[in-house]
C-alpha cells in the first residue's frame, strides 16, 4: 500500500516530541484539549492530506513548470496530428474517391489501407505517450519528494 | 460460396436461452459477492479504487462497445461494405483525445463524478446542476436507445419472447447490478462482457479465413464482385472495398467524426470508469488496455463483417433477420446452432454491460453532484445517505428507462439517440472540461452556459435534422459540426460577459492536483 505523506505543518505537535500519555491517576490525567499530531492516516481526507500553502509553492516550483511545458510539448502537436490524420479520411473519401480507390495490394485499395492505418496511427501515438509519461512520473516523483510529500511504502 | 444446405435456416433452439441464463446467473453471483464486500461511498461509487490497470481497461471497452458497435456495423459492412468499417475508425482514434487530455487530470483531481473537477475552481452549485443535467440526458437517452435494441434483439435471438418481456428483463437486470452490486458488479459485467465480445469475435474471424484458407489476398477478392437485389428487384454487383456505397454526404461523415473524436472523451459512464483505478497512472495504463481491445475488436469487424457479405451475400441477410443479425447468422451458417447461441448470448452481454455502466453514472452524478452538493451544500445529513439516493435512482432511471423504451415500441428510430448522446457529449462537456483544465480565466458563468448552449444546440439541431423532418432545417444527420463550436463559443462568451473574477489560487491547486497527483483520492485499504 502506498500512501502520501505530506502532513499539514501546522497541525504537528506544537512542543516537539513531548510525550501527552497522561500518568495514571495523576493530576494531569486527562486528555490534552486540542490534541495536535498528525491524523492517522486512514483518519485523513484527501482534502486534510496536503498542506494547502503547498499548492502555490509548488506551482512556482521551476521543476513544476518544466514538468506542465514538457507534457504539452507532446500532448499539443500529438493531438493536433491525430487529429488532422483521422479527418484526411472522410475528406480523402469524400472529395477525392479516385485517388482512393486506387488498388495497391491485390484488390486492396489506398481507402482500406489509410483506415487500417489509423488503427496503428492510435497505438503508435499510444505508445509514444506512455513512454514519454513514464518519464513525467518520475519527474512528479522527485518533485512530490522534494517538498516533502513523497510517496512511503 | 458456400455450399447451399448450409444456408438453409435451421430450426429454433432454446440454445441461446440456456447461454443467456449462464451468463445472467454468473453475473448475479458476482453482483452477490460484489454486495457482500462492498460498503462506504468509494466502495459503492468507484469500487474502492481497486480496479487494476488491465482490468479497467477490460471494464472500459465493455463500457464504450455497444450493441450497435457489434451487431450494428458488422450489419453495415455486411451490407454496404467499406463506409461501414470507416465508420468504425473514429470510435478508436477517439480514444487518444481521453489519454492525451481527460483521463488523468481527471482521475488526480476528482472524486466520483466529472462535475467534481469542473467544479474545483468554480462555484459548485450552478456548476453541478448544470453538468448533472447534462450527465442525466447523456446517460438516459442512450439508455432508452440500448433498451429499445434490446427489446428488439433479445426478441429476435430467443424464440418466444416478446418485446416487452426482453425490455422489462433487462431493465430490471441492470438495475439488480447496480442497486446491489454498484460500481464493483457493474465492473465485473462490463469485463466478462469485453472477453466474451473479443473471444466470440475471433472465433468468427478464424471461421471467416478458413474458408479462404488463411489466404488475405484470396479474402479481399471475394470482396470485389458482391451481387445483391436492389428494391426494385434488379440484381446488382458491386466492389465492397469502394467507399460511399452508404454515406453519400462526406459532411455527414465530418460531423459524426467530430461527435466521436471529442464525444468520448465526454461520456459520462466511461469518464467516471478512470474513478475506480489508485492513480492517474493506472487511468493512463487502462486507457492503453481499452485501446488495444477496442482497436483489436474493430479491426477483426474486417473479417465477420466483410465475410458474412461475401459468405452469406447481403440478399441472404436481408432474409434471415436483417443488418443486425448478420454477425449472429454467420455464426450459425459457420458454425451451428452452438455457436450461433454463443454470438447471441454474446450480443446480450453487451447490451446488459452497458446499460448498467449508464445507469451507475446516471444515478451516480444524481446522488453526488445534485443532492449531496446542490440540494444539501456538499454534506451528507446520515451517514450513507449518498449511497442511498443513489441506489434509489438507479431503481428510478431503470423504472423510466423500461417505461419510456415500452411506450416508444420496437419500431421507433432510435439511431438519433446515440448520436445525441455523442453530441450533447462533445458540445457541452468536453469544452467545459478542456477550458476548466487549461483556461485560467474561466470562470462559473462560462461553464453553465458552456452546458447549457451545448446541451441544447445539440437537441435543437437533432430535432431540425434529416431524421425528424421531410425539409430539414439543419442539412446534417450528427450536430457535431455546429454544436461543438456553439458550445466553445458558449462557454468563451459566458466567462468573457461576466465579471465574476477567476479564482486564481484555485487554479493553481487543481493544476498542480491534475499534474503531480498530489492529494487525489486514494485506493480503499481492503
Amino acid at each position: 500500500m502506498i500512501a502520501r505523506v505530506c502532513f499539514y505543518p501546522r497541525m504537528s505537535f506544537p512542543q516537539g516530541d513531548r510525550d501527552y500519555t497522561p500518568i495514571v491517576g495523576s493530576q494531569t490525567d486527562v486528555a490534552p484539549l486540542g490534541r495536535g499530531g498528525p491524523k492517522p492516516p486512514h483518519e485523513r481526507t484527501a482534502e486534510e492530506e496536503v498542506d494547502p500553502r503547498l499548492w502555490a509553492v509548488i506551482a512556482k516550483d521551476p521543476d513544476f513548470t518544466a514538468l506542465v511545458r514538457g507534457k504539452m510539448k507532446l500532448i499539443v502537436p500529438a493531438t493536433i496530428f491525430f487529429i488532422i490524420y483521422y479527418f484526411i479520411l472522410p475528406i480523402g473519401v469524400g472529395w477525392f474517391p479516385q485517388f482512393m480507390e486506387r488498388k495497391v495490394w491485390g484488390d486492396v485499395n489506398i481507402a482500406y489501407l489509410f483506415a487500417l492505418s489509423q488503427f496503428f496511427m492510435a497505438w503508435i501515438l499510444a505508445g509514444i505517450y506512455v513512454a514519454a509519461a513514464a518519464g513525467w512520473d518520475k519527474k512528479e516523483h522527485a518533485l512530490l519528494a522534494k517538498h516533502g510529500c513523497g510517496t512511503k511504502v | 460460396m458456400i455450399p447451399s444446405p448450409l444456408l438453409a435456416a435451421a430450426s429454433p433452439s432454446h440454445t441461446s436461452l440456456w447461454m443467456f441464463l449462464a451468463f445472467v446467473a454468473a453475473t448475479l453471483v458476482i453482483t452477490w459477492f460484489s454486495a457482500r464486500k462492498s460498503s462506504g461511498a468509494s466502495a459503492y461509487f468507484a469500487a474502492g479504487r481497486r480496479i487494476t490497470g488491465w482490468q479497467n481497461g477490460l471494464a472500459v471497452a465493455g463500457d464504450y462497445m455497444s450493441a450497435a458497435s457489434f451487431l450494428g456495423i458488422a450489419g453495415m459492412i455486411a451490407m454496404n461494405g467499406y463506409d461501414g468499417f470507416m465508420y468504425s475508425v473514429g470510435f478508436l482514434v477517439a480514444y487518444l483525445t481521453v489519454l492525451f487530455i481527460v483521463a488523468e487530470p481527471l482521475r488526480n483531481a476528482g472524486k466520483y463524478t466529472m462535475a467534481d473537477v469542473l467544479a474545483y475552481r468554480l462555484k459548485p452549485r450552478p456548476v453541478r446542476a448544470a453538468a448533472s443535467v447534462s450527465t442525466l440526458t447523456v446517460s438516459i437517452f442512450y439508455m432508452i436507445a440500448q433498451m429499445v435494441g434490446a427489446g428488439v434483439l433479445v426478441q429476435q435471438l430467443i424464440p418466444g419472447v416478446s418485446y416487452e418481456i426482453a425490455v422489462v428483463g433487462v431493465g430490471v437486470l441492470m438495475v439488480v447490478y447496480v442497486v446491489f452490486g454498484g460500481m464493483l458488479a457493474t465492473t465485473w459485467v462490463q469485463i466478462i462482457k469485453a472477453v466474451l465480445l473479443i473471444a466470440g469475435s475471433m472465433l468468427l474471424s478464424v471461421l471467416v479465413l478458413q474458408r479462404y484458407d488463411f489466404d488475405l489476398g484470396k479474402f479481399f477478392t471475394s470482396l470485389t464482385a458482391i451481387s445483391s437485389t436492389t428494391a426494385d428487384g434488379q440484381t446488382v454487383t458491386r466492389n465492397f472495398l469502394t467507399p460511399g456505397l452508404i454515406f453519400t454526404n462526406p459532411w455527414d461523415q465530418i460531423s459524426l467524426g467530430m461527435a466521436l473524436l471529442l464525444g468520448t472523451a465526454g461520456l459520462p459512464h466511461i469518464l467516471i470508469r478512470f474513478y475506480t483505478v489508485p492513480d492517474a497512472k493506472t487511468a493512463r495504463a487502462s486507457v492503453v488496455w481499452a485501446m488495444l481491445i477496442i482497436g483489436a475488436f474493430y479491426i477483426m469487424t474486417t473479417f465477420f463483417g466483410f465475410g458474412a457479405a461475401s459468405l452469406l451475400g447481403p440478399d441472404h441477410i436481408a432474409k434471415h433477420g436483417g443488418t443486425n443479425m448478420a454477425a449472429p447468422e454467420l455464426a450459425r451458417v459457420l458454425g451451428g446452432e452452438i455457436f450461433f447461441a454463443f454470438i447471441c448470448a454474446v450480443a446480450f452481454a453487451t447490451i446488459l454491460a452497458v446499460v448498467a455502466g449508464l445507469t451507475i453514472s446516471a444515478s451516480t452524478s444524481f446522488a453526488h453532484d445534485f443532492f449531496t452538493n446542490v440540494i444539501h451544500h456538499g454534506r451528507e445529513h446520515r451517514p450513507g445517505e449518498e449511497v442511498r439516493v443513489a441506489r434509489i435512482t438507479a431503481f428510478v432511471v431503470g423504472a423510466l428507462a423500461i417505461v419510456i423504451a415500452i411506450i416508444l415500441g420496437p419500431t421507433v428510430n432510435v439511431a438519433f439517440l446515440v448520436g445525441l448522446a455523442f453530441a450533447v457529449a462533445a458540445s457541452a462537456n468536453l469544452p467545459v472540461i478542456v477550458f476548466s483544465l487549461f483556461w485560467k480565466r474561466f470562470n462559473t458563468a462560462g461553464a453553465v452556459t458552456g452546458l447549457t448552449v451545448g446541451l441544447l444546440s445539440s437537441i435543437v439541431l437533432i430535432l431540425v435534422s434529416p431524421d425528424f423532418m421531410k425539409d430539414p432545417l439543419f442539412p446534417l444527420k450528427n450536430p457535431a459540426l455546429a454544436s461543438i463550436p456553439l458550445g466553445f463559443l458558449g462557454a468563451w462568451l459566458g466567462t468573457l460577459l461576466s465579471k465574476e473574477q477567476p479564482d486564481e489560487a484555485k487554479f493553481t491547486e487543481m493544476q498542480v492536483r491534475a499534474n503531480t497527483g498530489l492529494g487525489s483520492e486514494k485506493a480503499s485499504a481492503h
